[in-house]
């Protein structure tokens, strides 16, 4: 844990054996070197979780990883075949395109069936909905539904907890930890929280342009690297407000049915 | 009533560019590429001359240009975080520009009217077969890359990460588009091609649910504005390349007060 460069080797390798690696990879935009050195390897059925401040070049990296950009130094090798499922951080689409969540999700696959996706992602009423019209939230979760119907063997995602709350956020990380256990799918994701994060992933990877520290969830945030770059004064200013509501919501914010619930609206 | 062949000639033309400048201007449409549409046209214009100057084939010279420009086009637009508008200006009006001085000096007697605002009557029943074969060929290309194409409209990492060949489609794209404004070229002339791909597209975008159904009725809506914008100029000897487009900016307007209306009327129910 003390090295501030990662070898390949560093990672304990699992008898599932590697599905992605990355060696050396050094990536410039226009003369700025956005990532340095990057080495470091993922399994299937592990998950490996990517923090660091703005700018520290987490979507880059990964876009470098499933081959969306390619390094200016370096090697990225993926096992051959393999099949991944993307989600980008955000997606724009064009309102001149009139598109239905539906017909999004069934756009160029062979097969076409997203029953099983829709229904654990709880996106069945957003299918006749015009894509353009969806929120952040729901635009999330149907691009991890669209990322789950391709069954793929390593999921990435970009930020899956942007624009979620909390609640939300934690139900997303449940949901990833079983998609890993039943796909038996590496999963590799970017999150600026390392703080929820945490429960369900294998490894983490601290990220400032090159990897500051990396390990187990407990040794990073106790790594003087990771408090150096997330300032353990902005640590103070923040308290996290622990509160308990007799009621729970799901990850559209409702309420869930059952849930104990005291603030009747009449 | 019978048909003089040389309207027939010129009407099959016509629609076979507006059918299939109905599906490629839904893309247009999609990806801003109204300006690029403009560039390429004034290509058209530039390989005129340079037609004239070789002394080759003008329809060949003018296909070649606009596939040149087309090839810049899609160099310019690989850095897609680059302001490029500045660029594309520059490279559109250079070509118009420089289509109009060489074609001033190369002595010859053409109409430089024909070609900045078509002169279709002039169709002969060989560039009918031409057209009515390449059109064909762009739709049945359309037809296959379809449901990938549409994929890079929505998202370009997306298409890619899911193993699109994201440059391969682009360029696709833009080389159908660059072959069918050379030959709406002889339709509408070089300053109204832009209006034939996105306003026959912006008017269906008002009626449709789905990208099919847009791609459909915009070249539904072309073919509309072609029958209308010829029989104006037969019986009241307006310019035919005009007439078409002032045609399918009547039925814009037809189709948002539609649009408006029924928005309205479910709304009060």
């Amino acid at each position: 844990m003390q090295n501030t460069r990662v070898n390949a080797h560093a990672m304990p390798a699992k008898q599932d054996g590697t599905i992605l690696t990355l060696q050396e990879v050094t990536l410039r935009y226009d003369n700025v070197k956005v990532l340095d050195n990057i080495n470091f390897s993922l399994n299937a059925g592990q998950i490996l979780t990517i923090i660091g401040p703005n700018g520290a070049g987490k979507s880059s990296l990964i876009k470098t990883a499933i081959g969306l950009i390619s390094p200016q130094a370096g090697k990225v090798i993926k096992k051959p075949g393999l099949r991944i499922g993307y989600m980008p951080q955000k997606i724009s689409i064009n309102a001149q395109l009139p598109l239905t969540t539906r017909r999004f999700l069934s756009l160029n696959s062979r097969k076409a069936d997203f029953s099983d996706a829709v229904k654990r992602l709880d996106i069945t009423c957003l299918l006749d909905t015009p894509i353009q019209g969806l929120s952040g939230g729901e635009m999330q979760r149907v691009l991890l539904a669209r990322a789950l119907m391709k069954q793929p063997e390593l999921l990435v995602l970009d930020e899956p907890a942007q624009g979620v709350d909390v609640v939300g956020q934690a139900e997303l990380y449940h949901l990833l930890g079983e998609l890993r256990d039943e796909l038996h799918c590496g999963v590799l994701l970017v999150s600026h929280d390392l703080h929820i994060v945490m429960a369900q992933t294998d490894h983490v990877l601290c990220l400032n342009k090159h990897i500051c520290c990396h390990g187990e969830p407990e040794s990073v945030s106790q790594h003087p690297e990771y408090l150096h770059l997330f300032d353990p004064k902005a640590a103070d200013d923040i308290a996290v407000y622990t509160h308990d509501h007799d009621h729970s919501h799901d990850m559209h914010g409702d309420i869930v049915k059952g849930s104990k619930q005291s603030c009747s609206h009449p | 009533m019978l048909i003089p062949d040389f309207l027939l000639y010129a009407l099959l033309s016509a629609l076979a560019i507006a059918i299939t400048a109905g599906p490629l201007g839904a893309f247009v449409v999609w990806q801003r590429l109204a300006y690029f549409g403009d560039t390429l046209s004034h290509g058209a214009l530039l390989g005129v001359a340079f037609g004239l100057f070789a002394g080759i084939n003008i329809t060949l010279a003018i296909v070649i240009c606009c596939l040149l420009m087309a090839t810049a086009l899609l160099i310019l637009m690989r850095n897609p975080n680059q302001g490029h508008d500045a660029m594309l200006g520059l490279l559109s009006h250079t070509a118009l520009a420089a289509g109009l001085v060489s074609i001033s000096l190369s002595g010859t007697s053409v109409d430089i009217f024909a070609y900045l605002f078509g002169d279709l009557l002039t169709t002969t029943a060989q560039d009918a077969w031409l057209i009515l074969g390449i059109s064909l060929g762009i739709i049945i290309l359309l037809v296959i890359f379809w449901q990938p194409m549409l994929l890079c409209v929505i998202d370009q990492n997306l298409a890619k990460a899911e193993g699109i060949p994201t440059t391969l489609m682009k360029a696709l794209l833009l080389f159908c588009i660059a072959i069918m404004v050379a030959f709406a070229m002889r339709i509408v002339g070089v300053l109204l091609i832009t209006a034939l791909l996105i306003i026959p597209a912006s008017s269906s975008r008002l009626l449709s649910r789905t990208p099919e159904m847009m791609a459909f009725l915009a070249a539904i809506i072309g073919c509309i504005a072609v029958l209308g914008g010829m029989a104006s100029s037969y019986w009241y000897d307006t310019p035919a390349g005009p007439s078409i487009v002032l045609f399918s900016s009547a039925l814009f307007l037809l189709a948002f007060s539609a649009k408006k209306i029924i928005d309205y009327t479910s709304k009060r129910r």
